[in-house]
C-alpha cells in the first residue's frame, strides 16, 4: 500500500557556504541531521515519515563540492555534482563513458537536474543506477567527519539497503574513479523505458586481448541487499576464451549469487534472479562483440 | 526566515517558512497557483518551474533554498496580452485538454528549446520524462513543440 503523503515534519535547517563552516556546525550537533543535496529522495521520504529528521543540513550551497576534474589518471567528482552535470561532462563521457550511460536514464530530466552523485551512493538504494558502473570501475570515496578524512573503496560502502559505512558527522565529499581503456557495458531493466526505477541493472568494465578475456569487473544492482561487485564471474572469466559457453557459465553464475529480499517491490526473488542471468549474458556479450569487432 | 529572489524578471522578499515545499510556498503565500499539485513526489511534472532556467519539481525543493536565486513560472512567459510562441503553438496544435499539466509542459518546452532550438522527437521524448498527461496521448504535446520550435525561429 502506498504510504500517505503529509506536509513536511518540523526541523532545523542550516546552510553552510563551506566544508570550514560545515565542520564547525558538525562539531556543535549531536546527531538526528540529514544532508540536504538534491532532495530528490529526502523530501519525499519527509512526506512519507520514513525520514524525521530533527536538523537539515542543506550542502547546495558549497561550491567546494560541485566540480568534476581530472588529476593524474582519475577523475574527481564533487559530490553535489548534479546528474545532468555529469551526462553533459565531456571529461567524463571521454574518460568513463560507462558512467555517462548508466545514469542516462536514472529518474527523469528534471530529476538529475536537482539529483547528484553524491546522494544517489549515499541513499544507498540496492537499486541506485550510479552504483553497479561505479562499483565496476574501482571507484572510491572520500569521507570527511569535522577532524579526519578517508577514502574508502566503494565495494565496501554499501551495507545494506540505504546503508553504508558513513557515520553521522561524516560527510562524502568526492567520488574518485581510476581511468581505464577497454570496454564498457550497462544495462537496466525497469517497468519501462523512460522514468523507472531500475529493477536490475548490470555494468561491466573488460578488457580482452586476442580471443581471451584479460580483465573483466562486473557489477549488479537490485539482486542483493546493496549493489554487488560479481567477482566470482570476474575470477571465472580471466584468461579464459570468449565464446558463447563461457559467457553463459558467467551469466550462470550472476544468477546463483543473486539474493535479493523477499520484501523488495517491484519485482519477485525469481524474477530479479532470472534477470541478472539475462542481463549479465546480454553486457558480457556487448563487451565481446566491441572489443572483437 | 526571508528570503529574496528573482520571480519572473521581478524582484521578491517574503517570510519563508523553513518547513515549506517550493510549490506550497508559491500556491498558498504569493497566490501563483498555475504551479500544480499533482502528486506532491516528484513523478508528475505539474509542478515545474525553472530554477536559473533549469525545469525542476518545485515540490521537491524547500522554498528557503530559492533565496537568491532566479524563478520562473508560466506568469513569466507572455508579456502584457501577447502570448509567448509557446503558448500560441499549444493553442493551435491542442497540446491540451483539461490544462492542468499544461503550465509544467510549457516551462519545460521554454528550458528545452532555450538550450536546443531544433529538437529532434527523442531529444522531447527525454525533456518530457517526468511530465505526465493524462488527456492527449503526448503527440499533439510533441508537434506542439515541434511547432513552437518553428515560431521562435521565425
Amino acid at each position: 500500500m502506498e504510504e500517505e503523503i503529509r506536509p513536511l515534519p518540523k526541523f532545523d535547517y542550516f546552510s553552510p557556504h563551506s566544508l570550514h563552516d560545515l565542520s564547525t556546525l558538525l562539531k556543535q550537533l549531536k546527531g538526528g541531521i540529514s544532508f540536504l543535496a538534491g532532495g530528490t529522495d529526502l523530501l519525499v521520504n519527509m512526506k512519507k515519515r520514513i525520514t524525521i529528521p530533527k536538523v537539515i543540513i542543506d550542502i547546495n550551497r558549497i561550491q567546494e563540492l560541485s566540480f568534476i576534474e581530472k588529476r593524474s589518471n582519475n577523475i574527481h567528482v564533487g559530490s553535489v555534482t548534479r546528474l545532468n552535470n555529469l551526462i553533459e561532462s565531456s571529461i567524463v563521457q571521454e574518460n568513463v563513458p560507462l558512467l555517462t550511460e548508466a545514469i542516462r536514464f536514472l529518474a527523469s530530466h528534471p530529476i538529475r537536474n536537482r539529483a547528484t552523485i553524491g546522494g544517489n551512493l549515499c541513499t544507498a538504494s540496492p537499486a541506485a543506477d550510479a552504483a553497479p558502473p561505479l562499483l565496476a570501475l574501482n571507484a572510491s570515496v572520500k569521507l570527511k567527519s569535522p577532524d579526519d578524512e578517508k577514502i574508502v573503496p566503494l565495494s565496501e560502502f554499501f551495507v545494506g539497503p540505504r546503508q553504508t559505512v558513513r557515520k553521522h558527522n561524516e560527510i562524502l565529499t568526492e567520488i574518485i574513479i581510476p581511468c581505464e581503456k577497454g570496454s564498457n557495458a550497462f544495462m537496466k531493466l525497469g517497468r519501462r523505458r523512460g522514468f523507472t526505477l531500475s529493477v536490475v541493472s548490470v555494468a561491466a568494465f573488460g578488457i580482452i586481448k586476442g580471443d581471451k578475456f584479460e580483465d573483466i569487473r562486473i557489477a549488479l544492482g537490485g539482486v542483493a541487499p546493496t549493489p554487488i561487485r560479481a567477482y566470482k564471474i570476474e575470477e571465472m572469466l580471466k584468461g579464459v576464451e570468449v565464446s558463447d559457453r563461457s559467457i553463459e557459465k558467467a551469466a550462470e553464475i550472476a544468477k546463483s549469487i543473486s539474493k535479493p529480499s523477499k520484501r523488495a517491490k517491484r519485482a519477485s526473488v525469481e524474477y530479479r534472479e532470472a534477470m541478472a542471468r539475462v542481463l549479465t549474458k546480454r553486457v558480457l556479450m556487448k563487451i565481446a562483440f566491441e572489443e572483437r569487432g | 526566515m526571508k528570503i529574496k529572489f528573482q520571480l519572473n524578471g521581478q524582484p521578491v522578499e517574503a517570510e519563508a517558512p523553513i518547513d515549506e515545499t517550493l510549490l506550497d510556498f508559491l500556491r498558498n503565500r504569493l497566490r501563483i497557483t498555475s504551479v500544480k499539485k499533482g502528486c506532491d513526489l516528484g513523478e508528475c511534472g505539474t509542478c515545474t518551474v525553472l530554477l536559473n532556467g533549469k525545469p525542476v519539481r518545485s515540490c521537491l525543493l524547500l522554498a528557503v533554498q530559492i533565496d537568491g536565486e532566479d524563478v520562473t513560472t508560466i506568469e513569466g512567459l507572455s508579456k502584457d496580452d501577447n502570448l509567448n510562441p509557446i503558448q500560441e503553438a499549444f493553442v493551435k496544435e491542442y497540446g491540451f485538454q483539461c490544462g492542468f499539466c499544461t503550465p509544467g509542459m510549457i516551462l519545460t518546452t521554454k528550458a528545452l528549446l532555450d538550450k536546443n532550438p531544433d529538437p529532434s522527437i527523442e531529444d522531447i521524448k527525454i525533456a518530457f520524462e517526468g511530465n505526465l498527461c493524462r488527456c492527449t496521448g503526448y503527440d499533439q504535446i510533441i508537434e506542439s513543440v515541434l511547432r513552437a520550435a518553428k515560431l521562435i525561429k521565425r
